[in-house]
């Protein structure tokens, strides 16, 4: 299941559904994304995050397809927030659960990777006085190819 | 949107720096993505970034879209920076 929601979400309450899932799920891998005070600037406050509604969404079903062709997954969740965001705050989650530990964290891993890269979600910084639009980064393509 | 139109969408530091979120144009026979992304770069002024220095990504329809992919009539053509979630 996907959600793309200005609202925050309940980390506990996404693990306890996805280890609800059924008798044959033995691990859940789950990761979630926080506010950092430092990107691109230094001494941010705060995030804007935008998207394109509907491509998001299809794009990150795409990739959950994916893993599941790869992988043994018995059920995955993603949750992007997007608006405005303080420090720490939670952006993203990414959930899978399986029979066993090792897809469980591949599946998530790669979901995570691919969806920085992939789903189109842009990133404002915002600091003091400033406003900076993110750059995609090297790193970040050089993570996603990785799986390819 | 009619028939004979385009709709172009414009997202983020694009979006922003065009002052425009969408546009209705009309579309022209063997037009594609390149020849769209051309005809709005002679707007002049801020739209000649659209095939400046800066990376700009396409989608036709919501999916990745590369220069050749044809756009007709009735399409959605959005365009947009690399993508920085997660």
């Amino acid at each position: 299941m996907i959600s793309i929601q200005t609202e925050d979400f309940d980390v506990g309450a996404e693990y306890e559904a996805l280890r609800g899932s059924g008798s044959g799920t033995g691990a859940v891998a789950t990761f979630a994304g926080l506010v950092r005070d430092s990107g691109d600037l230094s001494g941010v406050t705060g995030l804007f995050l935008e998207h394109y509604p509907g491509m998001t969404e299809q794009v990150i079903q795409g990739l959950i397809e994916s893993a599941s062709q790869r992988w043994d997954v018995r059920q995955a969740r993603v949750i992007h927030r997007v608006g405005r965001l303080a420090l720490s705050d939670q952006i993203v989650f990414v959930g899978v659960c399986s029979a066993h530990r090792g897809d469980a964290f591949a599946a998530c891993e790669f979901i995570m990777d691919a969806l920085k890269t992939s789903a189109p979600f842009w990133k404002k910084e915002i600091t003091g006085d400033t406003e900076h639009w993110v750059e995609q980064k090297e790193s970040d393509l050089d993570r996603s190819q990785a799986w390819e | 949107m009619t028939d004979q139109n385009l709709t172009v969408r414009f997202f983020a530091r694009l979006r922003e720096e065009l002052d425009t979120d969408s546009l209705e144009l009309p579309a022209m026979p063997g037009q594609t993505v390149e020849t769209l992304l051309s005809q709005l770069a002679a707007r002049g002024g801020r739209w000649a970034q659209l095939q400046g220095d800066q990376p700009v990504m396409v989608a036709v329809n919501q999916a990745m879209a590369k220069p050749s992919t044809p756009v007709k009539a009735g399409d959605e053509v959005a365009f947009f920076p690399p993508v920085t979630g997660g």
